[in-house]
């Protein structure tokens, strides 16, 4: 017995959108094979995971903070890995929007500001993350050198970027010598949706990044080229179409969003600068991005599924004492999961029996 | 010991983790697969690695269970790659992400657990040249292993028929599946030969390099090593040359900060990462845009019967 695969002349709508739910059910299958693995009960480990994060109003307001940033990051990299263009180091352009944005709040602080500092914030974010992801973009445009490796070495010297203006030039110096800055003055946090709650405007910002994406990607001639791109290089050449302009296009997009999320981060959630603002968004936007079939709606989707793993990551950890890397073993299965179901999509599967054809 | 001997001593042993993964990478990419969990095999080997050493007390069942972990997750994206097409890139990430995940769940139990180091192996006489002795016959067996590997591939890729074969899956898989050779097996066993090092190059982390285990200590050695990859143009012992380059940079760093000069450590720690990409630039320019990998790079291929 052996597995062939045949090419599939078209897809079924119904497969189009199993494929993800299908990789998500065998990734709950396989939590809890592993759940009994380490001793748990099961269904127990499962409840506390996936299913207490979304149970309460607290709960799901948090699943909705974390969804913000994974949302925001993923709908950029769709565009990238949908033209081709493997951006790997949105965690770094992340960080760089975060410290972009909190210089101006650090540098006006204590000073007088006004309403204009909020978003002069975010622009700034934005800026930053976008001209960090056009190194690798220029390195690949002018030079020719692999966007997925510079993308990610980039993402540790953000890392080292970061540490080092905490812990010296914008160091609080009533911090008791901890890696942070001052807690950001009132005018440079992002204000809440709900009084007492814990949504702030970031999550909106996100939903309306979606639907502008989404009508980009899927009405305007850019979101043809990007596609086009992807599918059939050739093609696209023939038509005339820059692949050069396009990767900087794709790359300064995905760059300013991840910046975006980065310091919506930075002053709506933490309020501060610190190593570690980020638990790992950058790389779990990938998975989210995949999951999502590279697209708008569906990133907003896997974003709050994979939100929750996050916030059932916390709460496992507090209350069944497991590891939080068992979260980053899920991610990456499920990333696996939906990339076997995607070859539904390309091929249909046969056993065939006997030997080589 | 004079300061230089051991600077150069410590070179080694930072350059030796980057030669053996970089060494089975090259095989997988000559084969025609991108294999980007580099990073997330070494790291299953080093907690693997690791654990099996401090179980069982032995350092060589500790060696023999990391080339294990790093093959088992090789055969995992050999799955998904050879066996369902899927895309190499994404599932390259998938693995790195996985297996960084779980070697923090494998060596839950044992972190900062410590033991003694594998010892040296000296070889008698020429040990006891003044100067090169030392250096270059008297180290752990995981050194003598790395240019073993890279003579062997090098003389494999070049010299045997079989490694003719191996290159023509990686220039065009369709030929040589025209030809009548299983690109899919020839495949699969550059994958498992790929993470079989990785796997070694991790265990020599936790095993001697370090030796304990902190989760995340492989700390990005695996990207390193397919920098490497491009660096060396896909030649075994050009790579051997790039591993020495990037162990000699930081070390260099280290040092560096040792002697405290006045920049910041960040900077410092950020060198061999920020050198990556000048290198990276630097070989592209030498060759002026072209690619001197294999032409089948990152293509799936799916046999039609």
């Amino acid at each position: 017995m052996r597995l062939v695969l045949e090419r599939r002349s078209e897809t079924p709508l119904a497969l189009r959108l199993g494929s993800p739910l299908l990789a998500v059910t065998l990734t709950l299958a396989s939590a809890f094979v592993i759940f009994a693995a380490m001793g748990q009960d099961p269904l127990n480990a499962l409840h506390v995971y996936f299913i207490a994060p979304l149970s309460d109003s607290w709960g799901l307001q948090e699943v909705a903070v974390k969804a913000t940033p994974l949302v925001l990051i993923s709908v950029g990299l769709a565009l990238c890995y949908r033209s081709n263009n493997w951006n790997i180091g949105a965690e770094g352009q992340f960080l760089v929007g975060a410290m972009a944005g909190g210089w101006l709040a650090l540098a006006t602080h204590g000073a007088p500001d006004g309403p204009w500092l909020l978003p002069a914030m975010l622009a700034c974010g934005a800026l930053g993350g976008a001209l960090f992801a056009l190194i690798p973009a220029l390195l690949k445009t002018r030079f020719g050198a692999n966007e997925i490796l510079t993308s990610l070495m980039l993402v540790y010297v953000a890392e080292l970027l970061l540490d080092w203006l905490v812990r010296g030039p914008w160091r609080d110096p009533q911090g008791f010598n901890m890696p942070v800055t001052v807690t950001f003055e009132p005018e440079a946090v992002v204000p809440l949706l709900l009084e007492g709650g814990r949504l702030n405007i970031g999550t909106p910002i996100a939903l309306l990044v979606v639907a502008l994406l989404a009508v980009l990607v899927g009405r305007t001639l850019k979101g043809f080229e990007i596609r086009l791109v992807g599918e059939a290089p050739r093609a696209a050449r023939f038509a005339g179409f820059d692949e050069k302009k396009l990767t900087w296009t794709v790359f300064a997009i995905s760059g300013a969003l991840a910046g975006l999320a980065g310091i919506l981060e930075a002053a709506g959630t933490v309020r501060m600068l610190q190593p570690g603002i980020s638990p790992g968004y950058g790389f779990t936007a990938i998975i989210v991005a995949f999951l999502g079939r590279l697209n708008p709606v569906g990133c907003l989707v896997a974003g709050v599924f994979l939100a929750v793993t996050f916030i059932g990551a916390e709460n496992a950890q507090i209350m069944l004492r497991l590891p939080l890397d068992v979260t980053r073993v899920f991610q990456g299965l499920l990333l696996f999961y939906v990339l076997a179901c995607d070859t539904l999509l390309l091929y249909r599967p046969r056993l065939v029996r006997g030997a080589h054809a | 010991m004079t300061l230089l001997e051991a600077i150069l001593l410590t070179v080694i042993t930072a350059s030796t983790p980057l030669l053996i993964a970089a060494i089975g990478e090259l095989v997988v990419e000559k084969s025609g697969v991108l294999n980007l969990g580099v990073e997330g095999m070494m790291i299953m080997g080093a907690a693997c690695g690791i654990v099996a050493a401090i179980a069982t007390g032995s350092g060589a069942l500790g060696v023999i269970a990391a080339i294990l972990a790093g093959m088992a997750m090789a055969a995992l994206f050999a799955a998904l790659t050879l066996g369902l097409a899927a895309n190499q890139v994404a599932a390259g990430l998938a693995l790195t992400i996985f297996g960084i995940g779980l070697s923090g769940v494998v060596g839950a139990a044992h972190v900062g657990a410590q033991r003694a180091g594998i010892g040296k192996l000296e070889i008698p006489v020429l040990a006891d040249i003044p100067f090169l002795g030392p250096l270059l016959f008297n180290q752990d067996p995981f050194v003598y292993a790395s240019f073993a590997l890279t003579a062997g591939v090098a003389w494999f890729l070049t010299r045997s028929k079989a490694g003719l074969v191996l290159r023509a899956c990686g220039e065009s898989a369709a030929s040589a599946h025209a030809l009548g050779y299983p690109v899919l097996r020839i495949r699969f066993l550059a994958i498992l030969f790929g993470g079989a090092c990785a796997g070694l190059a991790g265990a020599y982390l936790s095993l001697v390099l370090t030796p304990f285990w902190t989760s995340g200590m492989t700390a990005g050695r695996g990207w390193i090593a397919l920098a490497i990859v491009v660096f060396a143009s896909w030649l075994p012992w050009r790579a051997a040359l790039g591993a020495y380059l990037f162990g000699g940079i930081t070390i260099l760093q280290l040092h560096a900060q040792g002697a405290g000069f006045r920049v910041p450590p960040q900077l410092m720690s950020a060198l061999p990462y920020l050198i990556t990409i000048v290198v990276l630039v630097l070989i592209m320019r030498l060759r002026r845009g072209g690619t001197a990998g294999p032409a089948g790079l990152g293509l799936p291929f799916v046999p039609d019967r």
